[in-house]
Parts: structure tokens; sequence; C-alpha cells
């Protein structure tokens, strides 16, 4: 075994933090909060789409730098440690567009993958519906045929960025009658198509973020179907083959752990520094460990990926657990940051800009979304250890 | 990068996992585990003929010159079926130290013997203060003509009792830090005033108390440099750390696979145990424990094979591997049922093998402490 990286990939790793360095300023962090956008910068994804880092690893022909998966993990790696903000370009390059390559026909990725690596454009996600979450495949949102088009009607769910988005990739049932994976089809649809409707969805950090989308009729010409007709579940199936390391949790785990080891040593509990405190150095003890046991299984899965392997079980297993990590992490923070941890942004007390109690407020979402950490336990017992169905 | 074992390793794995399973079953590990030596002596002969015992050790000391690395993916399969015996003593107590520090004189005349399965080799580093820092080790040792005269207590000292010879670590001089004035010396059995006693253990492992009572040891016996002992020490127990690792990642797997197997076939309610989402969801964390702490074992073994800094690493993977073999060796015997609380049942065997791997060389709360001096608390 041999767990270094190649000069090359370390170049381009000291490339990517002296960029960061740069850009991710407490300023910068500042303005976005300000705006309530922390995590998306139309700007700041244009940058990286100039340094040609956007869409790195895909080929060439559609806009793309053809690099490995492995310059994108490092990317990744790095991106998240600095906290750069990626909702502007997430869903098209992690998601749509690695199903575009997969799936689509030469039109569709003519026609729609370059302007993702341009960041022109931002993708939103129509999956989720009110009465089907983690059981996706009883989507009830109907597309029906009628001549050139396919007419969409019903509502999604917890569909962040709707309201900033200028497509959304959609499942839709196009046969009601047939076994619920083999009825839905998968489309691409302009948001400014008539009959779509945004209404906000506010998370309890005060934040909109997520929305719930109503389609009324709207009408989606044919060649913007992904894939074949009642193909669409198997499409879906495709986005796992974006860098799904899961990278993004051990990495900004890893900064915050820096952070709280810097609060420590500087906030005193009756006159003495906490990083004293036997229990602290042990709690931060332990963060370190699981940290770095979770960036090594995405490593693992960013090595599989790179050699043309499915990490059919370990990436699900490296999201649980970081999304699971990082839920932890915070709350241990807001614990040993005592009263003050619950401060907001704002406050002038407020230690590391009062992130703390966002972070952990955030993370509930994180052990929710692209599938709840029981549907990760189900995949690893099912798939991976091959116990019977329920 | 490459995560992938090399054809060799697989090869190694293989042959180790079928010899295992043929000539150390489990009704064989539980006899040694009653028995007076604890291991036996025709095991150790077809392990020498394997050259197992050899693995490390270069070919001009007789052994096959592998590395380290390969060292590890052995220990696996050695922890995965719970070898009784002398090997790790011998080899990462024994061997390891010895070529990190030995003479040449002392290289020629041992690790032969080690290779060839001639000599057990064991270390005594732990004393009743029961710690794995410098500061533990009061053994003195003094100057006297062309000797050194041992006197104190060694404690948790594996396989003592069968030794043929026993790296003793004492201290030769009080310095400013516990970690100056400690010397190694290579103490041979039979020497008069040493005494050796096995003390009774969760896992009946064959740790001894050894007694040194005015022991007297040529000069030439000291394995490195006067008063200069510790780095060495310190080194050995990072290989052993991590080796113990090895083992523990081997009986974990074991405990999964067992559990694994027994959900898919134990029958309540009509259907499989294996069908029922809290034991899934069990195995599902098992499982996740198990491949991460693989994960991190390869990184941090890799980084000592290589010789690169490897101390945090090192505790950080002890810290986890500790916790998951404790708690799948636990789950495993919940999975199980009241067979698994049986004292015939595999399951006991592992867990108690689990507490006692936990305890060497430093158990979880020890390695998260060596971690906070890493992160600068």
């Amino acid at each position: 075994m041999d767990f270094s990286f190649t000069e090359e990939e370390e170049r381009f790793r000291a490339e990517i933090r002296a960029f960061l360095q740069k850009e991710i300023t407490e300023e910068f962090l500042q303005s976005l909060q300000d705006l309530g956008e922390l995590e998306f910068s139309r700007e700041f994804t244009k940058k990286l789409a100039e340094k040609g880092w956007l869409a790195m690893a895909w080929p060439k022909e559609y806009g793309g730098g053809g690099a490995s998966i492995m310059e994108q993990f490092i990317f990744n790696e790095e991106i998240a440690y600095y906290g750069g903000p990626t909702g502007a370009h997430r869903q098209g390059i992690n998601l749509i567009g690695p199903a575009i390559i997969a799936r689509g026909t030469e039109e569709q990725k003519r026609r729609f993958l370059p302007p993702i690596t341009r960041a022109e454009v931002v993708w939103c996600q129509g999956f989720s519906e009110p009465n089907s979450g983690s059981d996706l495949a009883s989507l009830q949102c109907r597309a029906v045929e009628d001549g050139d088009d396919f007419v969409i009607t019903g509502q999604k769910v917890w569909t962040t960025n709707a309201h900033r988005a200028d497509w959304c990739h959609l499942l839709a049932r196009t046969d009601p009658e047939a076994p619920k994976h083999r009825g839905i089809s998968y489309f691409l649809i302009d948001m400014k198509s008539p009959g779509i409707e945004v209404r906000p969805l506010i998370n309890m950090l005060a934040s909109h973020d997520f929305n719930e989308v109503f389609f009324d009729g709207v009408r989606v010409p044919r060649e913007n179907m992904l894939g074949e007709k009642n193909q669409g579940w198997y499409v879906s199936q495709i986005t796992l083959a974006g860098e799904r390391s899961g990278i993004a949790f051990p990495a900004m785990c890893r900064r915050l752990l820096e952070r709280l080891v810097e609060y420590v040593k500087e906030a005193k509990r009756n006159g003495e520094p906490l990083a004293r405190d036997p229990i602290v150095r042990r709690k931060l003890a332990e963060a370190a460990v699981a940290i770095e046991v979770n960036r090594m299984i995405a490593y693992r899965v960013a090595w599989m990926q790179h050699n043309g392997l499915l990490p059919m079980v370990e990436a699900p297993a490296s999201k649980l657990m970081g999304s699971e990590l990082m839920k932890w992490l915070s709350a241990l923070a807001l614990e040993i940051m005592g009263l003050y941890g619950q401060l907001q942004p704002g406050s002038k007390s407020a230690p590391l800009r009062g992130q703390i109690a966002r972070m952990h407020m955030y993370s509930l979402g994180m052990t929710i979304a692209m599938g709840t950490s029981e549907i990760m336990k189900n995949i690893i017992a099912i798939r991976g250890l091959g116990l019977p169905r329920a | 990068m490459d995560l992938d074992f090399t054809e060799e390793q697989e090869m190694l794995r293989t042959s180790a996992r079928d010899f295992l399973t043929t000539e150390c079953p489990k009704t064989m590990v539980r006899e040694l585990e009653e028995s007076e030596k604890g291991y036996s002596p025709e095991l150790w002969r077809k392990m020498a003929e394997l050259g197992w015992m050899g693995l490390v050790i270069p070919e001009k000391y007789g052994g096959m010159g592998m590395q380290f690395f390969d060292l590890i993916v052995l220990l696996e399969e050695m922890g995965r079926n719970i070898v009784p015996g002398p090997f790790f003593s011998t080899v990462v107590l024994g061997a390891l130290p010895i070529l990190t520090a030995g003479s040449e004189e002392q290289k020629k005349e041992l690790l032969p013997k080690i290779a060839n399965g001639e000599a057990i080799v064991t270390l005594a580093l732990t004393e009743p203060t029961a710690t794995y820092e410098a500061s533990g080790v009061k053994l003195k040792a003094v100057a006297r003509d062309d000797s050194f005269v041992l006197n104190g207590t060694k404690l948790f000292v594996e396989n003592a009792h069968i030794a043929d010879y026993i790296i003793c670590v004492a201290r030769t001089k009080k310095g400013a830090k516990p970690e100056d004035g400690i010397t190694l010396f290579l103490v041979e059995a039979g020497t008069p005033g040493l005494k050796c006693e096995v003390v009774p253990t969760i896992a009946l492992d064959k740790q001894c108390e050894v007694v040194l009572k005015n022991v007297t040891v040529p000069k030439k016996t000291m394995l490195g440099e006067l008063d200069k002992g510790w780095p060495i020490v310190a080194r050995t127990l990072e290989q052993a750390t991590i080796a113990k690792c090895a083992e523990m990642m081997g009986g974990a797997q074991a405990t999964l696979d067992m559990s694994v197997n027994y959900a898919k076939e134990r029958v309540q309610y009509g259907r499989p145990i294996g069908s029922f989402q809290a034991i899934q969801f069990y195995l599902a964390d098992m499982w996740m424990k198990v491949d991460m702490g693989k994960n991190i074992l390869y990184e941090a073994a890799w980084m000592v094979s290589e010789g690169l800094p490897s101390r945090e690493k090192v505790a950080m993977a002890k810290g986890w591997v500790n916790e998951t073999y404790k708690f799948v060796t636990e789950r495993g015997v919940q999975i199980h049922g009241a067979i698994g609380t049986t004292r015939d049942h595999d399951m006991g065997l592992y867990f108690r093998r689990a507490w006692a791997a936990d305890l060497a060389f430093g158990n979880t709360e020890f390695q998260r402490e060596v971690v906070a001096g890493y992160l600068g608390l």
C-alpha cells in the first residue's frame, strides 16, 4: 500500500490552497453571512470556473478539465476545509452533470454541460415529495405525454435553491400501472416554464435554502427527457458517478476542530485554560481520531473511484459517518463553550463568529439529506452484508 | 496512492488463513489457554518452517526479508484465529528492537535463532506502576565491574515463563526527564535471581510477573547504548501498538463474520433475525467500525513501515481499534443471545481477547492523551 500523493497532486493541492486562502477571507465569509447566504455565491463559483476547477474531472469536449477523480477529490477536500461556498454549483457538478455525461444524448451533452462548466446556470433537484422521502420510488408527481411534450403536475419539496435555480432535474411518474421503480422518467426542466410556483421553507437557522415547488401543467419538450421513458429511476442512480467520497464532512470538521483547539487554549474556566481540563482534552482527541478515520474512508472511496471500482457500501458509510460526526462535533463544541456557545452572529461576545450553534442546527439536516443515516445502514446491511430484507 | 495489497501479501493472507484453520482450531486455542505453557511447540515449529518468525528479519540473518507491512497482514490472520503462543512477543517485541538497536554480534547470534523458531523472546517493560510511560520504569540496574546488577519487578510481561531471552528495560541513571537514564538488557532465561510467574488474566494470555533479585548480566548483553534506551522502547512501542491493532482487527473481522452468519441462520418469529432492522443496524454499525478501523490501521502501519513519523497516527489507530474491538465483541454476544455468554462459545473468547488487547500498549484514554498532545493541547 502507499498512502502518499504524487508530486503533481501535491503541487495541485498547494495551488488550490493558495487560491482559497486568498479568496476565502473572513470579510468574504462575513459578506455572505450578511446576505444570509453562507453557502451560495455565484461570483465565487464563477471564479472557480475561470480557474478551470469547476468541472475539472469532466471530459474536455464538454468544457471539463479532463482531470482525474483524485484531483477532483483533492479540490473538494480543500474547498470544504476552507469553507468555500459550493451551493451555486454543487447540483450541477456533482449530480446532474455526471448523469447527463453517462446517459444524455449527444445533443443534451452539448446543450447542458458547457453552461454548467462556465458557472452560468444553477440547478436544483426535484426528487423528494411530501409523501416520498426515503421511499423515493413511491413518488407521485405525474408526467403525461401530450404530442411532443410531457405535461408535469405535482409537488416537490425540500428543493434546495429552487428560488435561485435556472433549471431543475426532476423525477416524475410516467407509468402509474408499472411497479414503482419502473414507471419513473427523468426530466430537465427550465425553471422559467409557465406553471411553476416556488414557495419558501425556512429552516431552523431562519435561513431560506429549501422550497416547495408546485408544477401545474408544466410543459417539457420530449428532448428534455434524460434517458429512456420509464427508466428514470435507473438514470437517477447514475448520480453516483460523481466524486462521492464524502470528504467534505471530515474536512469541515478538521477546520472546526482546529478552531476549537485555539479556543480552548485561550478560554478560561476558574482561571485555568480549558485546554488543561482532561475531559476537554480527551473529547477533542476523540474528535481528532474520528476525523482521521473519516478522512481515510473518504480517501478509500476516492481511490476506488479513481481505479474504476464502485464504492457501493463505502460511499454510504462515509456519508453516514461524516454527517453523524459533524452533528456530534458541533454539539461537543457547543458544550465546551458553555453559555457563550449559544450566541449568534452579530453578538460582540460570540466566539468563532457565532457559527457554532448555527453549525449544529445546520448539521441536523445532514443526517437526513441525500439518504438518512437509517437508509445508509440499510444499504450497508443488505447490499454490503447480504442480510435478508425485512 | 495505492490502497491495494500486493499479490504476495494476498498469498500470505490466504496461506496463513488456510494453515491456521487446519492447524489451530478453536478447541486447541481453548486447551492451550488452560495449559501451563500456553503454546504448542509443534505448531510453533510448523510456523517457523513457514518462515513466519523470520518474516521481517533480513535474509542475511536467516529471515525472509519482508517489510513491516507484510507482518501486519500475517498478524491480522493470527488475530482472526487467536493463535496462542509467543509469536507477538518474539517477533514484535523481540526481533524488532534487536533489529533497531542490536549490535552486529547480537543480531548474528539472536536473529537466526528467532527466525528458525529456536528462541522465544519477550520484552519486560511494564512494572507494578502499570504504565507504558518512561516514568513507570523503576527497575534498577547498577554497574559492577564488567556487569550490571538488576533489581526490581516487572509485571504484565507476555510469555516470560517460556522465554529464552527477556529484553529487560531498566533504569541506570536518574535523569532530568524520565526518558533519560534508561537502558535495555538481554537477560537469558535461567540467570540466577530471575523468577517468572504467570498471572491469571481475563484472556489467560500468559502474562507474567518477573522478579529480578540481584540478577547479574555482562555488559555485552546491553541492547543499544547506556542510558539511551528509551528511543528504542518508543520505537518498539509504535511498532507493537500498530501490530496489536492488526491482530485486533483480524479478531474484530472474525467476530463480525460470525455474527452476520448467525443472524442469517438464527430463526425467531418465523424469520432469520438478520431480517430485523434492529439487528441489521447493529451489524451495519459493526461493519462500519471494522472497515474504517482497517483503513486507519493500514495508514498508520504504512507510515511505520516507511519509517515516517507515526506516533500520532498510531495513537489514533489504537484509540479507534480499541473501541471497535470491544464494541463488535459486545454486540456480537448480544446478537448471539444467551449462547454467546457461555465459556464454550467463541464469542466470549474474542470478547476476553478484546479487553486484553485494549489494555495492551495503552488503552483508549492513554491514546487520546497522546493525540491531545499532538493537537497542541
